[in-house]
């Protein structure tokens, strides 16, 4: 029957203490923004609005646009 | 010190949404591709007038490496926005692991930023759609997926306020009750898009929308799981000695 009970590094889990704000801030902003933009070239880019001319983008990503589950044409 | 674990926590992130995203792909290209060639063909024998004059991007490479730039760029940067939240949400949220946080993450994640929306606006095929509401459609959707955020981030907070009250599990639940509650009002008041052709195939749409639904739940499934074990390496560095790992109750 000891076989049945864990060991004790894995009943008591550490968990971590909080990381400050100041600390996360900086890259939430830099790279929160960062992804939004990749996002927004595989989502809506030559779609709804346009920041490059043409129709490039929109025809590259098409297929994972629509099964994304993003409007597209 | 935390600043470091913050950068850290951002590479696993971004590396986990990857892989998800590789796995992701393979469903998209083995279970959703089909539909989207159906569904083309279907806009080619209906609709030639509406088809492209010039072919930039040939359908082989649409399907491959064009699948794959979108899918794995979207794995990505959501892992990297996840990694962020994650950051703030952990032993804020609740007092849960960082695997379950990792987990509990990605669950809200999906339905937040994909099911919500999903559900109103769901994902159409090729020569399904009007082009010329391309801009209405865009703006709703996203606005979905704001919303899904907002009233999700506000739920949680309501939660935590109701937990000295209520307990733990009551007031999760009524968290839960505000936030179907207002999604369900959104749902009532946005308007409704519907531009299926009456003749496309009803089976064409149904078998794309569940391989776009099962794209996602592959994605955030495998995310949860893989960062929740590189956050947790982080936290918990494993010792050298595995003997630990040996299952429990196995036959000795």
């Amino acid at each position: 029957m000891a076989q049945h009970v864990a060991p004790p590094t894995a009943t008591t889990p550490v968990i971590p203490a909080k990381l400050p704000l100041k600390d996360i801030a900086p890259w939430a902003v830099f790279f929160g923004v960062l992804m939004l933009i990749l996002l927004y070239f595989v989502g809506a880019e030559q779609g709804a609005t346009s920041v490059v001319s043409g129709e490039e983008v929109h025809e590259w990503v098409h297929d994972a646009r629509h099964l994304l589950g993003f409007p597209c044409h | 010190m935390n600043s470091a674990t913050v950068r850290n926590l951002l590479v696993r992130g971004m590396l986990a949404g990857l892989g998800a995203g590789v796995l992701a792909l393979i469903v998209a290209y083995f279970l959703g591709e089909p539909n989207v060639d159906k569904a083309i063909g279907f806009e080619a024998a209906h609709a030639p007038a509406h088809e492209h004059e010039v072919e930039l991007v040939s359908r082989s490479l649409q399907s491959t490496a064009g699948l794959a730039t979108g899918v794995l760029l979207y794995g990505v940067a959501f892992g990297g926005i996840a990694a962020l939240v994650y950051c703030y949400a952990l032993g804020r949220v609740g007092r849960f692991t960082p695997r379950a946080t990792a987990l509990l993450l990605s669950g809200s994640a999906l339905v937040v930023v994909y099911l919500v929306p999903f559900l109103k606006y769901p994902a159409n095929p090729p020569a399904v759609g009007n082009g010329d509401t391309i801009g209405k459609r865009t703006t709703l959707y996203v606005l979905m997926m704001l919303l899904g955020v907002l009233l999700a981030v506000a739920a949680t907070i309501l939660g935590k306020r109701l937990a000295p009250k209520l307990g733990n599990w009551y007031a999760t639940l009524a968290a839960l009750a505000a936030f179907a509650l207002a999604i369900g009002l959104a749902y009532a008041f946005l308007p409704v898009i519907n531009e299926v052709p009456s003749d496309f195939p009803a089976t064409v749409l149904w078998r794309f929308r569940v391989s776009a639904l099962a794209i996602q739940l592959t994605l955030w499934g495998t995310f949860g799981l893989v960062f929740g074990e590189l956050a947790d390496r982080l936290f918990n560095p494993r010792p050298a000695t595995a003997t630990a790992a040996q299952p429990v109750g196995a036959p000795s």
